[in-house]
């Protein structure tokens, strides 16, 4: 077997598509979507609201049926599941939300007791796993709290216990930080990754939010209205992408622009260079000082880390002979990943 | 006033426990069917259970119809089941079929809709756990939805204090049916006054511990 993680093909979507019907009017959430989860991964799904994640997430357990098309799990479609069969297989795949939703009539002990002898476990051995998850998602001391008693990322914890109660291989994740602040959606992605590292389980991730597919997911999707319209390795598509909506999607994000002011101010050709990969470590700016005698002025920039590669953006203005500030910027072009002139005085 | 209570003291007190038979009795029974008939019309509206729209409208059809009937009519059209179910035609026993019919439509709707209340979310996250759809129903959506029913139990208790005064028509007794005898009849103000009065005293009683009940059920939950 391959070391390489996610070499096996855990979820396999076959060309699925999902509609609703809606006051006689045929509305098609999911068009036409092929892609598969590796075992071991984690996969994010993004995308502006309404562009069909919820409903795709949906899918792998069965909460929403598929119009067309196939949804495999372990190389088993779920389609034709008879209800034994299909509780089973969703026993095997937790799942958590953005508003928790917790049983409210319970307290944390028997919100998770109740999944454990769902799935046929004793009262003694369910309280032993009890003991053993709250343990492991760090919240030991509100074992007999009742929901409305704890915070959100206390609620999310318990949740998180309760998905994972009957050792499920996958973790399906509903914008599970989307309810919480800033703080403490760290904490929650801390746990995600090391759940994912230490019990080997695959978690499929859907989110608005482009920093929590940034801080944690291996390979992101990007849909926009029912359609794929990327995929690929989450450092690659955030500093390559390659379709339309995603350029856009991340360029919202990132409103990165500099002050009016300071462009006025500034003297000389203004540049804007984008760095990434191999590039982003190198003494660039350096370099072109010292080879051609230019003088360069940072006037913005910002670098930051995704799966511990950096990226950045740099505005500089550029001062010089004319002969010596072309070879500089052409040495600068050929050297970064991405580079364009903002002003060419 | 006084003197009149004197008077009437014992009709007063028969016709109390008159009220309270066909009251309490009707009621327990029709909380038992609102329910069944309230997750009937639950579970077959709702995707994540067992929609199925022709059973939902028929059911639904059945307890509209029951609701839209007046209860003087459909307690005179129930006769000749009443003495069917319970022997007579007559008396407080032969109220307590249309009554409990009557409650039972209404309580249904209303507990339908405690049910619907129950965040969908949580009916997600516990099918999505592998849960049987039966436990989901009796552990999680009844316990859920508590505090709505009990809500709504008391709002159907008064309804059914209300329907019960109209029982003297066929010989079933209560303060509605003294009221009218003789407060109305036999122009005995003070005995119509007396009724409204033990009436609304009734009403009150009933709000108050709907109240106290929900309150319990708020504390314990951590609200």
């Amino acid at each position: 077997m391959s070391e390489e993680k996610g070499s096996d093909k855990l979820i396999d979507f076959k060309e699925v598509s999902v509609s609703f019907r809606q006051k006689k009017k045929e509305i098609e959430a999911v068009k036409d979507v092929t892609f598969s989860v590796k075992e071991g991964e984690i996969l994010g799904i993004i995308g502006s609201s309404g562009a069909g994640k919820s409903t795709l997430l949906r899918t792998i357990n069965r909460l929403q049926a598929v119009s067309k098309g196939e949804v495999t799990v372990g190389g088993r479609s779920i389609s034709t599941l008879k209800s034994g069969d299909l509780r089973k297989l969703r026993s095997n795949i937790g799942m958590i939300f953005q508003h928790f939703n917790l049983i409210g009539s319970r307290d944390v002990y028997s919100n998770i007791e109740f999944v454990l002898l769902e799935n046929g476990k004793s009262r003694e051995e369910a309280g032993k796993r009890i003991d053993e998850l709250l343990k492991y998602v760090g919240i030991e001391d509100k074992k007999h709290a009742y929901p409305a008693q704890l915070s959100g990322g206390q609620k999310q914890r318990v949740a998180i216990a309760r998905a994972l109660a009957n050792n499920a291989k996958i973790l399906l994740c509903d914008e599970p930080t989307s309810a919480l602040d800033a703080e403490t959606t760290e904490a929650v992605l801390n746990l995600l990754k090391q759940i994912n590292r230490e019990l080997n389980i695959t978690i499929v991730l859907i989110t608005h939010e482009l920093d929590v597919v940034k801080e944690i997911c291996d390979r992101v999707v990007v849909m926009d209205a029912g359609r794929v319209v990327e995929i690929g390795d989450v450092y690659d598509v955030f500093t390559r992408p390659v379709s339309e909506f995603t350029k856009t999607l991340i360029k919202k994000e990132n409103k990165f622009v500099i002050p009016g002011n300071v462009l006025e101010n500034a003297r000389g050709k203004i540049i804007r260079i984008d760095y990434f990969d191999e590039n982003a470590e190198r003494a660039l700016i350096a370099e072109a000082i010292e080879e051609f005698g230019v003088r360069i002025n940072i006037l913005h920039g910002r670098i930051e880390f995704i799966k511990k590669k950096p990226v950045g953006v740099l505005y500089i203005s550029v001062n010089g002979e004319p002969g010596q500030t072309r070879d500089a910027l052409k040495y600068i072009k050929e050297n970064s990943g991405k580079m364009e002139v903002i002003r060419d005085a | 006033m006084l003197e009149s209570f004197i008077e009437i003291e014992d009709k007063l007190i028969k016709a109390l426990q008159e009220t309270a038979f066909m009251t309490i009795t009707s009621l327990v029974i029709a909380v038992i069917l609102g329910i069944g008939l309230g997750i009937v019309l639950f579970i077959t509206s709702e995707p994540l259970l067992s929609k199925n729209t022709p059973v939902y409208e028929v059911v639904g059809f059945i307890a509209n119809t029951i609701s839209s009937i007046p209860f003087l009519i459909l307690m005179i059209f129930f006769l000749p089941i009443s003495a069917a179910v319970v022997g007579t035609k007559i008396g407080s026993k032969a109220v307590l079929v249309p009554l409990t019919v009557a409650a039972a439509a209404f309580f249904g709707r209303l507990a339908e809709a405690s049910f619907s209340d129950v965040d969908k979310g949580v009916l997600e996250a516990v099918i999505s756990s592998g849960a049987r759809k039966s436990h989901v129903i009796f552990k999680i959506v009844l316990p859920e939805a508590r505090i709505s029913l009990i809500k709504n139990i008391t709002v159907t208790a008064i309804t059914v204090l209300g329907f019960s005064a109209m029982a003297g028509l066929v010989g079933g007794g209560g303060i509605g049916d003294l009221a009218y005898r003789y407060g109305y009849q036999r122009y005995k103000k003070e005995v119509m006054i007396i009724c409204i009065l033990l009436l609304i005293i009734l009403v009150q009683i009933i709000q108050k511990l709907g109240g106290i009940i929900v309150g319990i059920l708020y504390k314990k939950s951590g609200g």
